[in-house]
C-alpha cells in the first residue's frame, strides 16, 4: 500500500542525506520525495511517498523520529489530505493528430507551454493517479521528455468534512 | 545560554569546551588537518592525550573507557585516512549504544569538495553509523555543535557522534561560546517521563506463575542494576541477561540463570521456553537471542526501553513502558507483589542441575573453560574483562561470572575482532586501580596488535590472556559442524612467536601448553599490577556449547552432551 509521509525537518545541510540514508539502510524504496522550505527559513517540509504495509511505515516513522533534525512526521491518509504533483511533458504530434492532441489537453485541464510543428510541451498538476493517467494517454503520441516533481501533500484543516 | 567573551581560535575553544565538560583523557593520532587543535591541546593541563598506534585503536580505547566508566569516550583523528580509520569503532559504538565523541580534522573549508590532499567526506560516510554528526563550518558554530553533540551522545539511548573540524575553522577566531553546564559524567541528559501504565505493567508480572526477567545492555547504560536486583528479589523472578547485559545482575545471585541466546546457558534458553511472562529490560530482541516471532512462545511479553523505535521492531509485545530503565523500574516496583514462586524456582534449579555448562576436561590439554574458571577464582570475580570476538569471547561470557555492571566489555552488536586489546587499554586508563584483563584469540589479537606499544609507552598494567588454537576458532567451529570440515582459510599457516613479540614491547610473557602448567600460568599472569601476556595453547577442536545453530531457535539448542547428534 502507498503511504504519504509529510515530514518537517531542520533546514540544515546534510539533513536530506540523513533522511534518505535511513531509507536506503533499511532497504525501503522511496517512490517519490519532494522538498521545499516552509514559511520559516529554518524549516523544510518533505513529502515522501513509499510503498509498504503498516508495519513498515510504523518502523519508518519511529526511525525518522530518532533523527535529531526531524521535527514532525505525519502519515497522510489519502481522504483527509490534498495531494498534488506537477508534471512537464514534451511529446510528438503530427499534422494529422494535432487537433486530437489539443482536444485531449483541453479535456484534462492541461496547460500548453509550447507548440511546434511536431511537438507539444505541456504542464499538468493533479494527484499522482491523475498524473500517471495523463502520461498514459499521451504515450501513444511518442513522449520525448518527461519531468515529474514527486508528490506533495497537506492535510485538510477540517478532518470531518470528507 | 550563549555568551560573548574575548575572541579565541576554534582550536582553543574546542580544548576549553572539552575541559569544561570534564573530559580528562582523549585517545588520538595527529596529522596535518588537525594540527592547530593539537597545538592548543599541547597547552592543556587538564586533558591527558594518549597517542595510539592506529586510529581504530583510539576509538576502541575510547569505547573501553566509556563502557567501563559510564562516561563519554573521546577520540581524535586527522582528516581522510585518519578519519576513515574510525569507521569500525563508530559502527561498533552505534550498535552497542556507547557514548563516543569523535573529533576529526578536515581540510580547509575552501578546499572541501575539491578532492584535496587527505580529504574524505567523513560527514557523508558516517551518517549511517553515528547518532549525530556535523561539519563545523564556522568557529562561531562550534559551541552550538559541541553542546548538541555531547547531549545527543549521552542522552536517551547513548551513541557515537562525530564533529568534523576543518583546519581553517580551528584557526578562525570566535567569541561565541556557550556558558553551559555540560558534563560527561554518568548522567542522563534526556530522561523523558516514563510513558505507559506501570500498574498494568506490574499486574501482568503479579499474575505470572513463571516470570523471567530478560536484561540487556540498556540496564548498563541506565545504571539500573540496583533497581533490577530489587525487582527480581521482590517478584522472586529469575533473571537472564544478554551478552551486553552481563554484570547488570549479579551472575552469582541465586536468581541468575546466566546468559541467554545463541551461546547462552541451556537453562536460560529453556527458561525462555517455559516462562509464562517475559519482561525485557533494556534489550532489543536481538536476532542472536530471539530468532522468531514465537520467542518465549508461552509467555506474555513486556518491554521497557528508552528507544521507542525498539518496540515491536522484531518481536511483538503485549505491554510497553517507554522511558529510562531506572526510572521505569522505580515506578513499577511499588505495584509489584512479592510472589511465592517456589515451583518455578525449583524448576529452574532442576534445569540448572540437569543442563549445566559443560565440557570435557579429561586429557592433557588445557581447556579454555577451565583456565577462565581459574582466572575467575584468582581475581575473585573483580576484574574488568574485555574480549575480542570468537570462541574465547563466548567462553569468557560463560565462565567468568560478572557481578557488577561496567566490568564486561565486549563488542556485542558488531562483533568486532580487534576490539579487545584497545578496549582493555581504555578501561585501564579509566580504572587504574582495577585488574583489567583482555581475553583474546590468536586471530583477533593480530587485528590491533600494534597497541601493545601503547601499553608499553604508558607503562600500563593490562593483562592479556591469549588463547592460541592456531585457528580462527569460531570460523572453524562452524566449518566443522555445518561445512563438513572443509576448513577453508581458517587455519593459520603462520603465527608469530607471541611471547617474543610481547617481550619486544617490554611486556612480560609466558606460554603454557599442558594442564600441569595452569597454576604456574595463572600465578605468572596475575602476580603483580604490571602488564603481562599469557599464551595458552588450546586444542583446535574445542567448541563452544551450548549452541543454537544459526537460523534456529531455542527449541533447537545443542548442548555439549548432544555433540554426537550433530555429526551423523
Ligand atoms: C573484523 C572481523 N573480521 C572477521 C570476523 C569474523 N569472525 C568472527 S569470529 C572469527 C574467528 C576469531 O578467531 P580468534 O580471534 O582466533 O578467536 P577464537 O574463535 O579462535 O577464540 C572471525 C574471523 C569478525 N568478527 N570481525
Amino acid at each position: 500500500m502507498k503511504h504519504t509521509l509529510s515530514i518537517l525537518v531542520n533546514n540544515h545541510p546534510g539533513v536530506m542525506s540523513h533522511v534518505s540514508g535511513l531509507f536506503t539502510r533499511r532497504g525501503y524504496n522511496i517512490d517519490s520525495i519532494a522538498v521545499g522550505v516552509t514559511d520559516n527559513p529554518e524549516v523544510s517540509s518533505m513529502t515522501i511517498v513509499l510503498n509498504g504495509d503498516d508495519f513498515v511505515v510504523g518502523q519508518v516513522k519511529n526511525q525518522l523520529l530518532k533523527l535529531p533534525d526531524v521535527l514532525r512526521v505525519q502519515d497522510m491518509a489519502y481522504a483527509s489530505s490534498v495531494q498534488r504533483e506537477l508534471v512537464l511533458v514534451s511529446f510528438s504530434i503530427s499534422e494529422s493528430n494535432r487537433s486530437e492532441a489539443l482536444t485531449i489537453c483541453n479535456g484534462f485541464d492541461v496547460k500548453i507551454l509550447e507548440m511546434t510543428e511536431d511537438s507539444l510541451l505541456i504542464e499538468f498538476s493533479g494527484n499522482s493517479r491523475q498524473v500517471t493517467n495523463i502520461i498514459a494517454v499521451l504515450k501513444p503520441y511518442g513522449i520525448r521528455e518527461i519531468s515529474r516533481t514527486g508528490q506533495i501533500a497537506i492535510a485538510y484543516r477540517n478532518q470531518n468534512a470528507v | 545560554m550563549t555568551s560573548t567573551t574575548e575572541a579565541i581560535t576554534g582550536g582553543r575553544l574546542m580544548v576549553e569546551l572539552l575541559e569544561e565538560a570534564g573530559v580528562e583523557i582523549v585517545f588520538g593520532y595527529p596529522g596535518g588537518a588537525i594540527l592547530p587543535f593539537y597545538d592548543e591541546l599541547y597547552h592543556s593541563k587538564k586533558i591527558k592525550h594518549i597517542l595510539v598506534r592506529h586510529e581504530q585503536g583510539a576509538i576502541h580505547m575510547a569505547e573501553g573507557y566509556a563502557r567501563s566508566t559510564g562516561k563519554l569516550g573521546v577520540c581524535i583523528a586527522t582528516s581522510g585516512p585518519g578519519a576513515t580509520n574510525l569507521i569500525t569503532g563508530l559502527t561498533d559504538a552505534k550498535m552497542d549504544s556507547i557514548p563516543i565523541l569523535a573529533i576529526t580534522g578536515q581540510v580547509a573549508t575552501d578546499a572541501i569538495g575539491t578532492d584535496a590532499f587527505q580529504e574524505a567526506d567523513i560527514f557523508g560516510i558516517t551518517i549511517p553509523i553515528t547518532k549525530y554528526n556535523a561539519l563545523i563550518k564556522k568557529a562561531d558554530d562550534l559551541a552550538r555543535h559541541f553542546e548538541e553533540a555531547i547531549k545527543i551522545a549521552m542522552g536517551g539511548r547513548p551513541g557515537p557522534v562525530l564533529l568534523d573540524f576543518p583546519k581553517d575553522v580551528q584557526l578562525e577566531k570566535t567569541s561565541v561560546r556557550k556558558a553551559s553546564a555540560l558534563k560527561i559524567a554518568p548522567h542522563h541528559y534526556e530522561r523523558p517521563k516514563v510513558k505507559g501504565d506501570p500498574q498494568e505493567f506490574a499486574d501482568a508480572l503479579n499474575q505470572a506463575k513463571r516470570p523471567l526477567l530478560y536484561v540487556g545492555g540498556g540496564a548498563i547504560n541506565s545504571f539500573a542494576s540496583a533497581e533490577i536486583k530489587a525487582l527480581a528479589e521482590k517478584a522472586n523472578a529469575p533473571v537472564t541477561t544478554t551478552l551486553m547485559g552481563l554484570g547488570a545482575f549479579p551472575g552469582t545471585h541465586p536468581l541468575s540463570v546466566g546468559m541467554l541466546g545463541m551461546h547462552g546457558t541451556a537453562y536460560a534458553n529453556k527458561a525462555v521456553l517455559e516462562c509464562d511472562y517475559i519482561l525485557n529490560l533494556g534489550a532489543r530482541f536481538d536476532d542472536r537471542v530471539a530468532k522468531y516471532q514465537d520467542f518465549a512462545p508461552n509467555a506474555v511479553r513486556a518491554h521497557v526501553d528508552i528507544d521507542a523505535a525498539e518496540f515491536n521492531k522484531r518481536i511483538n509485545v503485549d505491554h510497553i513502558l517507554h522511558g529510562d530503565l531506572k526510572d521505569a523500574i522505580r515506578e513499577i516496583l511499588p505495584f509489584v507483589k512479592g510472589g511465592d514462586r517456589a515451583d518455578w524456582i525449583s524448576r529452574i534449579q532442576t534445569l540448572k542441575k540437569n543442563h549445566p555448562l559443560d565440557y570435557d576436561n579429561n586429557g592433557e590439554s588445557i581447556k579454555p573453560q577451565d583456565f577462565l574458571n581459574r582466572v575467575y577464582t584468582k581475581t575473585k570475580g573483580e576484574a574488568i574483562v574485555s574480549t575480542d570476538v570468537g570462541q574465547h569471547q563466548m567462553w569468557a561470557a560463560q565462565y567468568y561470572l560478572f557481578d557488577k555492571p561496567n566490568t564486561w566489555l565486549t563488542s556485542g552488536g558488531l562483533g568486532t575482532m580487534g576490539f579487545g586489546l584497545p578496549a582493555a587499554i581504555g578501561a585501564k586508563f579509566g580504572n587504574p586501580d582495577k585488574t583489567v584483563i583482555c581475553v583474546t584469540g590468536d586471530g583477533s589479537f593480530q587485528m590491533c596488535i600494534q597497541e601493545l606499544a601503547t601499553i608499553a609507552q604508558s607503562k600500563l598494567g593490562v593483562k592479556i590472556l591469549l588463547f592460541n588454537n592456531n585457528f580462527l576458532g569460531m570460523v572453524r567451529q562452524w566449518q566443522e559442524l555445518f561445512y563438513e570440515e572443509r576448513f577453508s582459510e581458517s587455519q593459520w599457516s603462520y603465527n608469530p612467536n607471541f611471547v617474543k613479540l610481547a617481550e619486544a614491547y617490554d611486556i612480560p610473557a609466558m606460554r603454557i601448553e599442558k594442564k600441569s602448567e595452569i597454576d604456574k600460568g595463572v600465578e605468572f599472569f596475575l602476580k603483580d599490577s604490571g602488564s603481562a601476556l599469557i599464551e595458552v595453547m588450546i586444542p583446535a577442536e574445542e567448541k563452544v556449547f551450548p549452541m543454537i545453530p544459526a537460523g534456529k531457535s531455542q527449541q533447537d539448542l545443542i548442548e555439549f552432551k548432544d555433540l554426537g547428534k550433530l555429526k551423523k
